[in-house]
């Protein structure tokens, strides 16, 4: 298995477990098709090189 | 006689403080329409007669003493039901919080509403938990567009868009964590504030992303806007974001002026991936204000990617406990949102938090150049209830999370926008536009609002309702 390929569904099964959550069969296309789109929405951030001092902003001050 | 359902607030507190109407006339004008029309709208889930009625005439008793009730005297509002309600369970738009004790008090921002005249009569719709775009509950159905019932009129404060365009209050409170007062404002043609973050207290509201989470009025004018936004302004030690800076009151003349203030169009990823009538609406509002510079935002898709991955890890941490026991209780798109957002990686949210940082000086840099930049609100009209998906930038996607690809990078740095309602020619459906300011420049974007207004190029009437089938 390549860096970029990845199985969704054994994430789901094995991070349910993980995490004490239920693992509804029902729930785990819904929970899928977030876990893909999520991790299409982050690869542009993941890509982004920060500074080792770069902040984070947990209490936001305009 | 007047139609007091039609009323801005602004001329209902006129006219009430004057003693020229009764704050009990309003509100039983307001009541009677909610009464006729909301089985068919769908914006409240609790209509507080009784209390507005002992309240109206509280103010009815003070203006016969000589007494000023305050700048909102017998303004009928209604807030989304995640603000708490002496009296009445905080439902957050989900099943599992009928559950909960009802509050003990209300929500700061009612009390300091109340405190400048307001009369609050209800509890509004909204998508549960806030996690929602569209304004359709799963549990009390969705709230509906007045100015087309088949449409959505987004979300997550469907019920606050609903019932000002409706005309069954003038002025509505909701929360915006990524979009959800700015949303609905588009899809149902309204004026909305989403302010600075930190400028009004969260003090007696349900959460969902406390790092992006802001609570704003919706209304029919941009005047209403700054009425209560005035009467909400604050300190409040209880919520540890709102700020202490105090301002002065925004005040809005016949005769607002723009002059001087630096405007630009945002370009870039503002330009792209939305349906034509975005745009269009976008150069409308610039052409009216005479806008010929476009500044591009570098970085927006990366805010907006951020603001996602900090809402779904958030949001699940907030609801963690009860997807263990009752997550067969929940909306079940909310639910598999919540249950993907509890596995994404602490590296990946605190990395968002980081781009926060830079996003942020980035636009304060581009706040030194230009005092105001205008945006699309939403990327189309209201889409119809029970619609999916749609074409964004010839890509099919799910409506629910992308109505707000415009208004979430916005947020994700907490500045403050005014949506305003743009009619273009030929269209029965508004959509809005952002009026973007530096963060704590308010005033800014609602001296724009106000001038196109004024001007004609921006309006919310209210909605002509169906009459009831007999």
């Amino acid at each position: 298995m390549t860096q970029d390929e990845f199985d969704p569904d054994a994430i789901a099964r094995s991070m349910l477990a993980y995490l004490g959550l239920p693992d509804e069969p029902a729930y785990r296309p819904g929970i899928v098709a977030h876990l893909v789109a999520a991790r299409g929405i982050a690869a542009g951030l993941l890509a982004l090189p920060l500074d080792d001092e770069a902040e984070p902003a947990p209490v936001f001050k305009p | 006689m007047t139609d007091w359902t039609i009323a801005t607030a602004a001329e209902i507190a006129e006219t009430v403080r004057s003693g020229e109407v009764s704050a009990s006339t309003v509100v039983e004008a307001c009541l009677a329409r909610i009464d006729a029309h909301d089985s068919a709208i769908g914006a409240f889930t609790h209509v507080a007669h009784e209390r507005a009625r002992a309240r109206a005439a509280g103010i009815d008793a003070m203006i016969k003493r000589g007494e000023d009730p305050g700048p909102l005297a017998g303004v009928p509002f209604a807030v989304k039901n995640l603000f708490d309600i002496k009296g009445i369970a905080t439902l957050a738009g989900s099943k599992i919080n009928r559950d909960l004790a009802p509050a003990s008090r209300d929500a700061v921002l009612i009390e300091r509403l109340e405190a400048n005249g307001a009369i609050l009569l209800g509890a509004l719709n909204m998508g549960e938990y806030a996690y929602d775009f569209t304004g359709e509950n799963y549990h009390d159905g969705p709230s509906r567009n007045p100015h087309a019932p088949e449409h959505m009129t987004g979300g997550s404060s469907g019920g606050s868009g609903a019932a000002a365009a409706a005309g069954f209050v003038p002025l509505t409170l909701g929360s915006d964590t990524n979009g959800s007062i700015r949303v609905p404002s588009s899809l149902c043609g309204l004026f909305g504030l989403k302010p600075t973050y930190g400028r009004l207290s969260r003090s007696g509201s349900f959460p969902f992303v406390a790092s992006l989470d802001h609570l704003g009025p919706l209304a029919r004018s941009a005047v209403d806007l700054a009425l209560s936004y005035n009467a909400m302004t604050g300190p409040d030690p209880v919520d540890p974001v709102c700020t202490d800076r105090i301002d002065p009151p925004v005040t809005l003349t016949a005769s607002t002026a723009i002059d001087g203030l630096r405007i630009a169009k945002a370009g870039g990823f503002f330009e792209e991936g939305g349906h034509q009538e975005a745009f269009d609406a976008v150069a409308k509002i610039c052409t009216a204000l005479g806008v010929s510079q476009t500044l591009p935002i570098e970085n927006a898709a990366l805010a907006r990617a951020s603001a996602y991955l900090i809402t779904m890890a958030e949001g699940a941490s907030l609801h963690l406990d009860r997807l263990r026991t009752r997550h067969a209780d929940y909306d079940p798109d909310v639910r598999d949102r919540l249950l993907a957002g509890a596995m994404i990686p602490g590296a990946w949210v605190t990395k968002a938090q980081k781009f926060r940082s830079l996003f942020r000086a980035q636009m304060q840099a581009l706040f030194e150049e230009v005092d105001v930049l205008i945006a699309p609100a939403t990327p189309c009209v209201a889409p119809r209830i029970g619609q999916k998906t749609f074409m964004l930038g010839g890509k099919e996607l799910p409506v629910r999370p992308n109505l707000g690809i415009f208004t979430q990078p916005i947020s994700f740095i907490g500045l403050p926008v005014v949506s305003v309602p743009v009619w273009l020619e030929g269209s029965p459906l508004p959509i809005g536009v952002q009026i973007i300011a530096a963060p704590w420049r308010e005033d800014i974007a609602l001296r724009v609002a106000a001038w196109l207004e004024e001007n004609g190029h921006v309006s919310a009437p209210v909605a002509t309702l169906k009459e009831k089938a007999v």
